[in-house]
């Protein structure tokens, strides 16, 4: 009897021995972490080649690896003292947890409270940048993109209380207004958000006045241009389940039309923009034939070889295509006839009666291509219905089914190529139109695993999530220049992040698009790959 | 046929170097399943730590060219290895379970990391190494023309012949390779016959780096000049040579890697280099078009 001890001192004497295992596993991982890191960086960091009379000399730069050793040692000892084995208890997983659950509210009235105070002031309208110059270059981003964060939050609220307000007012109106009230009333603002980003995307160029308008709305421009080939490539590889490597391609096939239709024989944008698309989609079709047979990664690599054979005959086929200098003087885009430059007769600022101004042209190109990505998100959502769009869901959860179910498969197949093809046909059209100058060197891989990780990132087949990934790929990038060197290590690192810790993509959730009652948000894991 | 024989000879040179690389795409990929994106970069890797090797030995003055050579090969293999082992240990383990597409991001991931970090540590200009190996044989000599087999190309085939059939020997012989042809069937049967399977995946992942990295000497002795983005460009060509041969077909891999080889130097010899890499590529679809598994892959059984 004597010898059995209390349950509850068993269980702490347990406790304490599980928790110096854990503390001595730790530091045993965090040793060979050392370890690893220092044969990893050792010679590639700790020794550097350089050029030096004639050949090369080593350099060594013993510190810096020892750093970085260090550093991979002290995050991994954290990581495992806190989150793999907490030898808290977990207390300090459980009380992020706690924090991010009960600081949501608290976080929305702050966000709303400086983002008005900000906006009231004007801290956006003055530049931003200026205003963060006196501090260090470090605190001056952070700062910069919490206020950045703080006004967008500020916007997206106010968007959407705006779009509830509406929401109600038109409940009220209706026929039934106590059934539908209270309904509108409890919704979740789930609906409301992509219509708030919506809004935002539309008043975009008007809530922004001063120096910082130009680099905003130019920004803002090249996300969409990265955001409307998202939404392209999501028909391939989202909907039909085509894994897509040379995507770049048609973008690449669509800004040469333009470029040489419009130098060599002066069309017009507007009349180039649905050849751009045509000539895409057939290239979409010649690349659909030979792949028909083909799934999976022997997809991917034949794709990736069409994208790289375009860009190598781009560059050698100096007659036609101005090799690797590229198409140069490529006509701007007009506003229903009406150019942009200050000398045309007549012009837009003349026909108007306005003052000569350089803002105008860069507004209406971003209308332009806000615009053709609208048409292509219209234009994805209402292809998902159709019989086609289901053919491509059903194609990409098994093709075997699909073809016993008599579904055409070739047809589904080039069909999926040639309307994603057209949409990066006419993205490409306007990123020359918008340039003004193309050389074969904006059509690499690198564009076409860009746009591919910002739809597998954004979550596979699901439109929000290739905007989220955009803005924060496209948009963050760009807010790092001045980071030049640091800027795609960072990339790279926070793509393994990202998809490690959501396999995902952000937007997890997948409603199916047939379904018996009602359509009710699945995790993502329950389908193959994509939304559906 | 002078100029024929001396285009064979560029060609076989230049295929074991793809062929090396194209091992390590195939093995994964018959294991795990995945297109390592990063493999290319694994590559250049070691021909970064192989030419640090060579210039720090030198710097040593130990100037003894095949001793150099052999250390710095050594060195580079076993640093390699280590970085194959750390990426897949990172970045693939613990998407294993997860669906097709997301290993394959993380390996564009880590491919873009790799070379950015290349590029930051050790800078972006191009390398270039003195010759290590000077001479040859001149085989025939006709019209002035002579056909010339040099010790560098006559090292890279022995290698490359020697490493083979090393290697053909540890997946028939030992039990790693057992383990690993058990996997390639069936990972999960393999698990529950008492296969460490993670283990011998990561031992796949630390062979595949190890021949890149033989590869990677290999590439820095015959050119003399390596870059960060050198290991883009091979990656490819080494990958659709792996594709061609079938993927996930040793055998295949390296006849993959010599017909790529060949295909280069003689489409540049023949006609133009500049559409060298199409005519790979072209070759690549032509192929996949009648054969759709490759050279000498397995058919594909559809299951229902």
């Amino acid at each position: 009897m004597t010898g059995i001890a209390e349950p509850g001192v068993v269980a702490e004497c347990e406790a304490t021995g599980v928790m110096r295992q854990g503390a001595t596993s730790a530091a045993r991982d965090a040793g060979i972490a050392i370890l690893l890191a220092l044969a990893l960086f050792g010679s590639l960091v700790g020794l550097r080649t350089d050029p030096a009379n004639g050949g090369l000399a080593v350099t060594v730069h013993l510190a810096k690896a020892a750093g970085l050793a260090a550093a991979v040692a002290a995050v991994r000892f954290l990581f495992d003292v806190l989150i793999w084995r907490p030898l808290d208890g977990g207390r300090t997983l459980a009380f992020t947890a706690r924090l991010s659950a009960r600081a949501k509210l608290p976080a929305i009235i702050a966000a709303l409270a400086i983002g008005a105070a900000l906006y009231a002031k004007g801290g956006l309208r003055t530049s931003l940048i200026e205003w963060a110059s006196g501090q260090s270059w470090l605190a001056g981003t952070l700062t910069d993109l919490l206020t950045f964060a703080c006004i967008a939050a500020f916007l997206a609220i106010l968007a959407m209380a705006a779009a509830r307000a509406l929401r109600l007012f038109l409940a009220l109106l209706s026929k039934d207004p106590v059934g539908k009230v209270p309904e509108v009333l409890t919704d979740k603002f789930g609906r409301e958000f992509p219509a708030a980003l919506l809004a935002i995307a539309v008043l975009l160029p008007f809530l922004i006045a001063g120096p910082q308008q130009r680099y905003a709305v130019d920004t803002a421009t090249q996300i969409l241009i990265y955001i409307m080939l998202g939404w392209g490539l999501n028909v391939v590889v989202g909907l039909a389940g085509l894994l897509d490597l040379g995507y770049v391609a048609f973008y690449a096939v669509g800004a040469y039309t333009y470029a040489l239709i419009s130098t060599e024989l002066g069309w017009s944008f507007w009349v180039c923009l649905p050849l751009a698309g045509l000539f895409a989609a057939l290239w979409g079709m010649t690349l659909g034939f030979p792949v028909l047979r083909l799934r999976g990664d022997y997809l991917a690599i034949v794709t990736l070889a069409f994208g790289e054979i375009i860009r190598i005959v781009l560059i050698n086929w100096q007659s036609f295509t101005g090799g690797p200098n590229g198409i140069n003087r490529i006509p701007r885009p007009t506003f229903f006839g009406l150019p942009f430059e200050r000398s045309a007769n007549p012009s837009f600022h003349s026909f108007f009666g306005l003052d000569y101004n350089p803002a105008y042209r860069i507004i209406f190109l971003y209308y332009v291509i806000l615009g053709l990505a609208l048409l292509t998100n219209f234009a994805t959502l209402r292809l998902r219905r159709a019989p086609i769009g289901r053919a491509w869901e059903a194609l990409r959860e098994d093709e075997i089914a699909c073809r016993s179910l008599g579904i055409n498969t070739v047809a589904t197949k080039l069909s999926a190529f040639a309307i994603g093809g057209m949409f990066g046909g006419f993205a490409g059209a306007f990123f020359s139109a918008r340039q003004g100058f193309i050389s074969p060197e904006s059509f690499t891989f690198t564009e076409s695993a860009l746009v591919l990780a910002i739809v597998v990132l954004g979550g596979l087949g699901s439109q929000l999530g290739v905007v989220i990934a955009a803005v924060v790929l496209v948009g963050g990038a760009e807010r790092f220049r001045e980071l030049q060197d640091y800027r795609m290590l960072i990339f790279g690192l926070s793509m393994v992040a990202v998809m490690i810790w959501r396999p995902r993509g952000l937007m997890a959730g997948r409603t199916p698009s047939a379904f018996l009652h009602e359509a009710r948000t699945i995790s993502g894991s329950f389908v193959k790959e994509g939304r559906g | 046929m002078e100029y024929f024989s001396q285009q064979l000879i560029n060609g076989l040179t230049l295929g074991s170097i793809y062929g090396l690389i194209a091992i390590g795409y195939t093995m994964v990929y018959g294991i795990v399943g995945m297109i390592n994106f990063a493999h290319g970069e694994v590559f250049m890797i070691g021909a970064f730590i192989a030419l640090i090797a060579i210039l720090s030995l030198f710097a040593a003055s130990i100037t003894f060219v095949p001793l150099a050579l052999l250390i710095a090969l050594i060195v580079s293999m076993a640093l390699t290895a280590a970085w194959g082992w750390s990426i897949e240990r990172i970045a693939y383990r613990p998407l294993r379970s997860s669906f097709r597409l997301a290993p394959l991001i993380t390996a564009i991931g880590v491919s873009i990391t790799l070379q950015n970090f290349v590029q930051l540590s050790q800078g972006a200009r191009s390398k270039p190494l003195p010759p290590l190996i000077r001479g040859g044989y001149a085989l025939t000599e006709n019209n002035g023309f002579v056909v010339s087999l040099s010790y560098v190309q006559i090292l890279i085939m022995a290698t490359t012949v020697v490493l083979m059939t090393v290697f053909s020997l540890i997946i028939g012989r030992t039990a790693l390779g057992r383990a690993q042809r058990a996997c390639e069937q069936d990972r999960k049967m393999a698990a529950l016959c008492g296969v460490n399977v993670d283990r011998t995946i990561s031992l796949t992942f630390v062979i595949g780096a190890a021949l890149a990295a033989v590869a990677g000497l290999m590439f820095l002795a015959y050119y003399g000049v390596i870059d960060f983005y050198v290991g883009f460009v091979a990656g490819i060509k080494a990958f659709t040579a792996a594709v061609l041969g079938g993927i996930g077909s040793l055998p295949g891999a390296m006849l993959g890697g010599l017909v790529i080889g060949l295909i280069e130097v003689f489409w540049a010899g023949y006609f133009t280099a500049q559409y060298k890499d199409v005519a790979a590529f072209s070759i690549l679809a032509i192929v996949l078009i009648f054969l759709p598994s490759g050279l000498l892959g397995r058919p594909e059984v559809e299951k229902v």
